[in-house]
């Protein structure tokens, strides 16, 4: 399996940076920056951070079942993950996943028959005091009435 | 270790400073409930079960992570301790399926066990149970993820018990589940063990399931008939039929370790082609089935007829010790010829030679879990000798003993040695040599050998051993359950029991090769293997046999004959340790070795005494240098007791044998294993060794 | 970088007082405010001097559990065969939580200075910075600020001209509340399931690596730098007794002016709420407010009438926690908010621990029934009894983090479970049991 050279130096950087012997603690970075490329967790992508790392198929996959962002089936191109977390949930932010679904015909992890948009209602970003927030792919989007939501939506689609 | 006084439930008692609290109730006589703590494993804290009250501690404490400390006080039936125990099994019986009316476990399930004792009597449960459907990971290992209480049990037992790793953990929170090593199967051992641990119906065995319940089977405590490292295995028996394996109280020498053949590989028992009437090559030269009485009459006359030194005899690695010895005395005596020999796999006569004036130097196969250090040399023994391999791992992983391996490829045993020496030359004696420095550093050592050590080879390593200046006791590794037995019992050309000197005679090669034998009785054995021939055209043939091997088939009379399974009586594995057979299953159509040879006597008019398994081992602890002394108490209920081999010298062998191990993998023991269904089952590929 | 919200007059501004500045991230802002004083100050004392500087500033972990730092900073050994580690938690995932992200994204290096100092304090010469998977933008920003460092010699070998060196790392997450407990992020930080360790040994004793490791909070580290610069004492007299400093207050929900804002501790919760947030919005009454994260219990508005320090919180019932304040106003559907919260924590449930794994499952699917309109009555008493027997008894603090909100909510507003139960056609009398 191969990667773009700028992938393979943030890779064999990343290794350096844990004790010697300890190398598997690169395993979770490389699966989420290789995941942003790859565009998921397959299981040759797996086969592959596991051979690099000296951990076979089974050790990979128990990591990658545990962590949320890790997805082994592909998310959209853009992957719009609403908050209704309590802080969100105070203002909106259900409102706004609903308004989501209905928009975009999807529900809860699911993706647009183009692939280009996918669908998550996620647990608490970090944006509380500026709820209700969405971010879509890693830009977060703060204080989204339905109307930019909209907005939002159709500038992605273009 | 300091002492320390503990207060548990009132009663003061003394106990090792740092020792975990769970074990020093035990050990008191208290039970502190759990699921995920297990002796001997890793702590994980997990199922919460154990949580005990403990003075000036904030909230309830793990009693299996607990160390104990001077001045505690604990209290373990308390009612917030009760309370906590009772809603800890409500939170797992929420998610838990209770199909215990079908479940396997059903009986002998811990959780079963845990609510009946501690639980509460109702459910408040009112939601959807979460379901997934249950997986099939090999032949022989099902799971069930909604009945699965998530302990770790099977997860360490694989990773630190048999050194395999294959189960792991993924998904997270409820959905979390075992997951196999290879996406949707198994790639390991399939030893079992998993399905063995499992407190629950999680793991299911494919032999097992749906097939009975436990308290319809008779349990049958007696010895594996498969490689040489004499395992207990608890046989539950229904209707005369071997329905499972395991040793789930722990008894012998294995604890309850048991390995793929152990644990599944009694159904060669059952299989089809299993010999049930005596046959005779009739006039047209095929084989036709006859009764026991016309085909003991025909070997009986022929025997008298061509009893002499022309004769030869052929005993087995894997009848009991009763019987070989039967075999070599009646050979000696009533057959008048000292060719008589059985397929040698391990050169133990010359490390009892090399021994000779010295005392206590043969380990045990306790031994190599307490020793500070093990030297192995020669043998892939995680594939040879599981039993051997898993002391040593469990001793590592306890007690951090160095290990050494010098092999000729890469074995399970070089993830935990200390140095581990490739060469492809074994028996060169070179690796060895690389390691004295080390090895004179150690505080006491075991070696280990496989068969390209034999001959001076051995005198060589014992030497080798004696001159590093520290304690070091030896195991010649053989290769079937009874190996250690023959040689014993003086099943060989020029030695008779406890390898006293006797006239010499033919070898098992010098017999095949030699035109002039006159007739040949293989008793449990399979010589003409990998198309070899019989010189002799002549010979007449007697093969006692459980199925038509290649022998039986070049047979003029074919015997049927009982497993190790159907019979009653001793034998010594690999360390020289005596164990008892108990039958436990009735044979049909066949018959014990023993009975065989008692009836041809009595066909031939020859007194051999009384022939029943008791009586013939008394005479071996009466004549037997080595086997007299033992503990009868020990062995007669199911304990191992070692030999004491003769001390004095093995007189040299004029007669030029062949000694080669089989090179068995895990997954094989010569013919009996080519009978297990299970085994060819579960074998994905063919194993190899070194690899 | 432009903030979020609008800073307010009444704040004391000694951790973030360079938001508002351009290019606040970038090592020149940070150098020509004061930046790595604090260290060149710590480079020049003894690491006991330092460790009792923060000691006498009564700070006290800024992540949550509130455990006094300093006391933290002198159980990591002195003397260690093995290496030590810095480890900062930026797994920031509670709840009603966001200000270590404003600390990252506003003044990087503020950060890298506390870990320098704690490195020095305990003789550290690597650490890492664990930044939730979510973050991914701070990632950048953290490797920018850190190259800056390394470029004018704040980090690497030879730290400003001494023997000092030390190597800062940014580490990604992937998803994971749990992650945010400090075992459990030591885990994910080797490349492993976020699951708890069993303590002892604590991450002082064996840390990142099994080595000796302080382990702080991001907002914990970036307090640091201002401690060394004002002094240990006059840090500590910004806040109360036993609570000392000031400290970011996330403030969210039903108020007119949400934002983070840097307060002392023992701030007037309710003067907080009114003035600094503008009181509730649209003119509303206050109903109650969850004072630090979805984790602490919440408090009725009449509870609320008290100072945000650790002590008096916890006296009325609640937790400062990760200063992550919600605020509810009287239309406010608390049957929702409970069902939701539990919904969180099941969610994270990292499924090591019975009680925790199954007591927030079971919960959830009650709270969903009650929500949807299908309770009984006997369900509220049982969503209490069933939180309370999680109480105490879970592998780690999730456990008790699901159960402690419900408790509360439950206990508090029982006559709005009943409304939703009084609703369902279908509900049915107590039934008697049959034992």
């Amino acid at each position: 399996m191969t990667f773009s050279p700028e992938l393979e130096a943030k890779f064999a950087d990343l290794v350096t940076h844990y004790p010697e012997g300890r190398q598997r603690a690169a395993l979770i970075p490389m699966l989420m920056f290789g995941q942003d490329e790859v565009g998921s967790i397959t299981p040759e992508f797996m086969l592959e951070v596991g051979k690099r790392l000296g951990l076979n198929a089974m050790q990979v996959d128990e990591v990658v079942g545990y962590y949320s962002m890790l997805h082994k089936k592909p998310m959209g191109k853009y992957h719009v993950q609403v908050c209704t977390n309590v802080a969100c949930l105070l203002r909106g932010g259900a409102e706004l996943y609903d308004h989501a679904c209905h928009k975009l015909g999807l529900g809860h992890k699911e993706v647009s028959a183009d692939g280009i948009i996918s669908l998550e209602e996620v647990e608490c970003i970090g944006a509380c005091s500026w709820a209700p927030a969405i971010q879509v792919n890693y830009d977060f989007h703060h204080e989204v009435t339905t109307d930019q939501l909209d907005t939002i939506l159709e500038d992605l689609k273009k | 270790m300091a002492l320390v006084n503990v207060t548990i439930n009132g009663v003061q008692v003394q106990a090792e400073n740092g020792a975990l609290l769970i074990e020093v109730a035990k050990q008191n006589g208290i039970e502190i409930p759990a699921f995920c703590y297990y002796e001997g494993m890793s702590l994980q804290a997990a199922c919460r079960m154990c949580l005990v009250e403990v003075e000036k501690a904030p909230k309830l404490m793990t009693g299996c992570t607990l160390p104990v400390a001077e001045g505690m006080v604990v209290r373990t039936e308390s009612e917030p301790v009760v309370k906590a125990r009772k809603t800890t099994l409500e939170f797992l019986l929420s998610n838990h399926p209770l199909d215990c009316p079908v479940c396997d476990k059903g009986g002998e399930c811990e959780l079963q066990d845990m609510t009946f004792k501690y639980g509460v009597g109702e459910s408040r449960f009112t939601e959807i149970k979460q379901h997934v459907p249950e997986k099939q990971w090999s032949p022989v290992v099902f799971y069930d993820a909604p009945r699965c209480i998530l302990c770790y049990r099977c997860v360490r037992v694989c990773d630190e018990g048999m050194g395999v790793g294959a189960l792991g953990v993924s998904y997270r929170g409820v959905n979390a589940e075992i997951i196999p090593s290879n996406g949707d199967h198994l790639e390991c051992d399939e030893c079992g063990s998993c399905i063995d641990i499992c407190p629950v119906g999680s793991l299911t065995s494919g032999t097992y399931r749906y097939k009975t319940r436990p308290w319809e089977m008779e349990h049958v405590g007696t010895i594996c008939t498969h490689c040489s490292n004499g395992c207990k295995t608890t046989l539950g028996v229904r209707n005369n039929e071997i329905i499972r394996g395991n040793n789930r109280d722990k008894s012998g020498i294995n604890g309850e370790f048991l390995c793929v053949k152990g644990r599944y590989a009694f159904d060669f028992t059952q299989h089809p082609e299993r010999l049930q009437t005596p046959l005779i090559r009739n006039a047209a030269g095929e084989l036709e089935e006859a009764s026991w009485s016309r085909a003991l009459k025909l070997v009986a006359e022929k025997f008298k007829a061509l009893a002499g030194p022309d004769f030869g005899v052929i005993g087995s690695t894997r009848t009991t010790n009763e019987e070989n010895y039967l075999l070599q005395k009646f050979a000696r005596t009533a057959l008048g010829t000292s060719s008589i020999d059985h397929h040698r796999t391990g050169d133990v006569v010359t490390l009892v030679d090399s021994l000779s004036g010295k005392t206590g130097q043969l380990a045990i196969a306790e031994d190599l879990y307490t020793t500070k250090a093990v030297l192995v040399v020669a043998s892939d023994l995680s594939q040879q000798q599981p039993l051997l391999a898993n002391k040593i791992r469990a001793n590592f992983r306890h007690h951090k003993s160095a290990v050494y391996t010098v092999t000729p490829g890469p074995v399970r045993e070089d993830k935990i040695a200390r140095k581990a020496i490739r060469i492809p030359e074994v028996d060169s004696l070179a690796g060895v040599e690389q390691l004295r420095e080390s090895l004179s550093k150690e505080a006491e050592l075991v070696i280990l050998f496989g068969d390209a050590i034999q001959g001076d080879k051995v005198r060589q390593l014992v030497a080798f051993g004696e001159s590093l200046g520290i304690p070091v006791k030896y195991i010649a590794l053989v290769d079937y359950a009874n190996s250690r037995g023959a040689l014993d019992m003086g099943v060989l050309p020029d030695l008779g029991p406890g390898y006293h000197a006797t006239a010499p005679g033919r070898s098992l090669q010098q017999m095949l090769d030699d035109p002039d034998l006159s007739a040949l009785w293989v008793v449990g054995a399979n010589p003409l293997k990998g198309g070899k021939s019989l010189a002799s055209p002549g010979a007449f043939v007697v093969v006692q046999d459980l199925f038509l091997t290649e022998t039986a088939q070049r047979a003029d009379v074919v015997l049927p004959a009982a497993s190790a399974y159907e019979k009653n009586g001793t034998v010594t594995n690999v360390c020289g340790q005596v164990q008892r057979l108990k039958k436990g299953i009735e044979t049909v159509g066949s018959k014990t070795d023993l009975a065989i040879i008692g009836l041809l006597a009595r066909g031939m008019g020859v007194n051999l005494g009384k022939v029943d398994a008791d009586a013939i081992f008394a005479e071996i602890a009466a004549k037997v240098p080595g086997y007299n002394q033992l503990p009868m108490p020990v062995i007669l209920t199911g304990g191992a007791v070692q030999t004491h081999p003769v001390n004095g010298g093995v007189p040299p062998s004029s007669v030029p044998g062949i000694i080669a191990s089989a090179r068995d993998t895990l997954f094989t023991t010569g013919s009996l294993t080519r009978y297990s269904k299970i085994l060819n089952e579960v074998l994905e590929k063919p194993g190899a060794l070194y690899s | 970088m432009k903030l979020f919200n609008e800073p307010s007059p009444l704040e004391t501004k000694i951790i973030s007082f360079r938001f508002g500045l351009e290019n606040s991230a970038s090592i020149d802002t940070y150098l020509a405010h004061d930046g790595y004083k604090a260290l060149r100050k710590a480079l020049e004392i003894t690491p006991d001097d330092i460790v009792n500087e923060v000691k006498t500033s009564n700070l006290r972990g800024r992540g949550g559990a509130g455990f006094p730092t300093g006391l933290k900073w002198s159980f990591v050994p002195r003397v260690s065969e093995k290496p030590k580690y810095i480890v900062v938690n930026a797994d920031e995932s509670e709840p009603g939580t966001c200000k270590d992200r404003l600390l990252i994204q506003n003044d990087p290096h503020q950060l890298i200075e506390g870990c320098l100092i704690g490195a020095l304090a305990v003789g550290a010469k690597k650490g890492w910075i664990y930044i939730r998977g979510e973050y991914n933008y701070l990632i950048h920003i953290m490797d920018k600020a850190i190259a800056e460092a390394y470029k004018n010699g704040y980090l690497g070998k030879n730290i400003c001209g001494t023997d000092f060196e030390f190597d800062l790392y940014t580490h990604t997450g992937a998803g994971a509340y749990e992650c945010g407990e400090e075992s459990a992020l030591l885990e994910s930080l080797e490349g492993k399931r976020g699951v708890p360790r069993i303590r002892p040994p604590f991450p002082a004793i064996s840390g990142a690596f099994q080595s000796p490791t302080l382990l702080n909070n991001v907002e914990t580290f970036s307090s640091v730098p201002a401690i060394l610069r004002m002094g240990g004492q006059a840090y500590a007299d910004l806040g109360v007794p036993r609570s000392g400093g000031t400290r970011l207050v996330c403030m969210s929900g039903h108020v007119n002016k949400p934002g983070v804002y840097e307060v002392p501790l023992g701030f007037p919760m309710m003067k907080f709420v009114n003035e600094i947030g503008g009181g509730v919005w649209n003119g509303r009454a206050l109903k109650a407010i969850i004072p630090g994260g979805s984790s602490s219990p919440l408090l009725k508005a009449e509870e609320c009438d008290i100072p945000m320090d650790y002590d008096a919180i916890a006296k009325a019932g609640s937790m400062l926690g990760s200063g992550g304040l919600m605020v509810m106003d009287e239309t406010t559907d608390m049957v929702k908010v409970a069902l939701r919260i539990m919904r969180f924590y099941q969610h994270e449930s990292c499924g090591w621990c019975i009680p925790c794994r199954e007591g927030t499952t079971w919960l959830k699917k009650m709270l969903q029934r009650v929500a949807d309109g299908h309770g009984q009555t006997r369900d509220i008493d049982l969503i209490g009894d069933l939180a309370q027997n999680m109480m105490g008894r879970t592998f780690c603090p999730l456990g008790d983090a699901a159960a402690m909100p419900t408790i509360a909510i439950v206990k508090k507003y029982r006559n709005e479970f009943e409304e939703y139960v009084a609703r369902n056609p279908f509900a049915s009398p107590e039934l008697v049991s049959i034992a």
